[in-house]
């Protein structure tokens, strides 16, 4: 942002002020994340920058972490991997669909009690995670669900709905309810007016509140950690061990996997926030 | 005059089957919230109700023990009661000897007294030998404490159903041999400690997100769209990144050979043998807990902020306000609701930390989550990490109904 010509100097330091105090908080936001990437190719076996590296000496990089990763004796990795991605993908497929169709009762203007409804629905995404995770277990204990992929499919299926359910909200708040009109008086019945119109249509908010789901579930520790048995352990779970334990390599390179993967979603994200806005801007 | 009714094309009252049409409508809508609600309904809320009867709850010992209850009753506990009650619990530990369940029974007892462990496993030992008739002294002959009225004025304080023993814990209290509430010992007063840490925690992020996110939200909504864009990263990919990533980020960072403590050395502020620890205390807690939360703050404020049209800041410039008076009376009161909104948020989230705190807080760091799994994991005193999760919960409610009523619950924004 450059200053007009004639701005005053005490002004003129006071906005150098803050910017310089906005770019260390964008610092203090993203450094810490860039702090693995490097840790992640060292070639030694502890967790700080080896002299080799901080000279770009190829020799203090290696692949080593990653190949333990993939390859490694005791390696819990695989099977973590295999558990996450089953619990996330069933996960977000029940959030997703429970989530999708709650919000369209809840944005219909004849839905009564709409905000009471909307406070219970979006709770579990605010009561603190170790209150669900007790709760819940007491649950699957009792249902015999306890250390089942079942159990944990259905707990990550009730704390991903409420993200679902505030972005398919917000993309129907734009919604112009005539399109369907139009579709029934052209005798299409509402079952397939959905599917050909209206879904389509909310389409961006469904899929990021699927990807949030994704996220809550592939992410979630707590709730695992009170159900999981040894043959339901996950990604989250095992990192949790590993740091218990001490900071390893590994670790850092599954963190990185980890990153890459967020970034990838964040990507995805903007693209279907931005089509959304644009598909909106239209219906106005 | 009778008002001509408008009757719809099948010859029913318009008014009738618009009513109607409202009505299928309504069903419609709650049919489709139905399903969700549901599922909520028995596997999140009655679960919690359920966490909230099991703090209280307290009929296993009544249950193991029926016939001595029945029999303590009637007691005064004035003087020892008489042989019907020994008779009682002599018939109740025969069957618990009988069916190896005693166990459960001496930690409830030991609970209420120091002293009972002992006393059972020595009493469920000799009890094979007890004859038939006075069971009171041969009970006495084989400790000495049922002869003393405290033990027994213990064994009939457990008698109620439901208590409330587990809530005075997590503050601190206990109800002392008279039924009196008075103040743990000393040394046993740890959790005030932890509710009082939990607050202060969660206060002094809230202050440090709302200072560092209130100049780069600014900057956010005022800078042209493409750089924001740019920058808006910074914020949204910690925001999708695995919390236990951004922690183990924090714990290198952080640790006694890190980098953080390198450059420290490096300026001179601490020797190379002298370390400062910035991990396994509560400055590891605040600092990784104030980096992971603030997206939660940004994002809101943002939102506001970008709704502030800038040409009310030049309207106020142009009416002589400097650029502070500006700030303060205009741009400052319309982003309220964004600052209630983050700080809420960022105070909610903050308040039930688990993960981070446990990873780097170490034990001068931990929370009342922390506390909590461990009585759930470790401790395994289930009843009593209910009611602290309760208290818990019961706070965090009230912020989140305060949240409903400021900002509406609808109003959350997401990436």
């Amino acid at each position: 942002m450059a200053l007009p010509n004639h701005t005053p100097l005490n002004y003129r330091i006071w906005h150098y002020v803050y910017l310089t105090f906005c770019g260390f908080v964008f610092f203090f936001l993203i450094a810490p994340l860039f702090v693995i990437l490097p840790l992640s190719f060292n070639a030694e076996q502890y967790i700080h920058f080896s002299a080799k590296m901080l000279a770009l000496d190829p020799e203090g990089f290696s692949l080593r972490w990653y190949e333990d990763m993939i390859y490694g004796t005791k390696n819990p990795w695989g099977l973590a991997t295999k558990n996450s991605l089953f619990i996330a993908f069933f996960a977000t497929i029940g959030s997703t669909i429970l989530g999708t169709v709650a919000a369209l009762g809840l944005s219909s203007r004849h839905m009564p009690y709409k905000a009471a409804f909307m406070a219970l629905l979006i709770s579990p995404m605010i009561v603190p995670l170790i209150i669900s995770g007790t709760a819940i277990f007491f649950f699957m204990a009792k249902v015999g669900l306890a250390a089942t992929h079942t159990g944990i499919i259905l707990s990550h299926i009730i704390l991903g709905t409420p993200f679902v359910v505030i972005t398919v909200t917000a993309t129907l708040s734009g919604f112009d309810h005539s399109v369907t009109r139009a579709a029934a008086s052209l005798g299409s019945n509402p079952v397939n007016t959905f599917m050909k119109i209206t879904l389509p249509l909310i389409m961006p908010g469904v899929i990021s509140g699927a990807l949030f789901a994704f996220v809550t579930s592939f992410d979630e520790v707590v709730v695992v950690l009170f159900l999981a048995g040894l043959e339901n352990t996950t990604i989250p779970i095992q990192m949790w061990v590993g740091l218990r334990e001490q900071l390893s390599p590994t670790i850092m390179a599954v963190a990185t996997c980890l990153i890459v993967m967020s970034t990838l979603i964040l990507v995805t994200a903007e693209l279907l926030r931005r089509r959304s806005e644009r598909l909106r801007g239209i219906n106005r | 005059m009778s008002k001509e009714q408008i009757l719809s094309s099948d010859g029913i009252p318009l008014e009738q089957s618009l009513k109607k049409a409202e009505r299928k409508n309504k069903l419609k809508a709650v049919l489709l919230v139905a399903p969700l609600f549901l599922f909520i309904l028995i596997i999140y809320v009655f679960p919690i109700g359920d966490m909230l009867f099991r703090s209280v709850d307290d009929r296993m010992i009544t249950k193991m023990l029926p016939k001595t209850y029945t029999a303590i009753e009637k007691w005064d506990g004035k003087d020892l009661p008489d042989e019907q009650v020994y008779e009682a619990l002599y018939q109740d530990l025969a069957y618990l000897k009988e069916t190896k369940t005693y166990g459960k029974i001496i930690a409830r007892l030991n609970y209420e007294k120091g002293g009972f462990s002992s006393l059972i496993k020595k009493t469920v030992r000799k009890l094979g030998k007890f004859e038939e008739g006075d069971y009171k002294t041969q009970f006495i002959k084989v400790h000495k404490r049922w002869g003393q009225n405290d033990y027994l004025v213990a064994l009939k304080n457990t008698a109620p159903n439901w208590t409330y023993a587990k809530y005075l814990k997590g503050v601190d209290l206990k109800k002392d041999k008279d039924g009196n509430i008075v103040q743990q010992p000393e040394d046993r007063r740890i959790h005030k400690i932890l509710w009082m840490r939990t607050l202060n925690v969660a206060f002094w992020v809230t202050i440090f997100c709302f200072i560092l996110a209130y100049p780069i939200s600014h900057l956010l909504a005022t800078l042209p769209m493409k750089y924001s864009n740019l920058l808006m990263i910074c914020v949204l990919l910690p925001f999708w990144t695995s919390l236990l990533v951004r922690t183990s980020s924090w714990m290198v960072l952080l640790q006694q050979q890190g980098p953080i403590n390198d450059l420290i050395v490096w300026i001179g502020l601490a020797a190379d043998d002298n370390r400062p620890e910035l991990m396994y205390n509560v400055i590891g807690t605040f600092v990784a807990m104030t980096q992971i939360l603030l997206p939660f703050m940004v994002l809101p404020l943002y939102s506001v902020m970008k709704t502030i049209s800038p040409s009310l800041m030049r309207a106020g410039k142009s009416l002589g306000g400097t650029p502070l008076v500006s700030f303060v009376k205009i741009y400052f009161p319309l982003t309220i609701p964004g600052i209630g909104a983050g700080c809420l948020l960022v105070f909610i989230l903050a308040i039930g930390y688990y993960i981070t705190p446990a990873l780097v807080g170490g034990a001068s760091g931990s929370l009342i989550s922390n506390t909590i799994a461990y009585h759930m994991k470790s401790s395994l005193d289930w009843a009593f990490a209910s009611a602290l999760g309760t208290m818990l919960l019961v706070g965090v409610l009230a912020i989140y109904w305060i949240y409903n009523k400021l900002v509406g619950i609808d109003n959350i924004k997401l990436g």
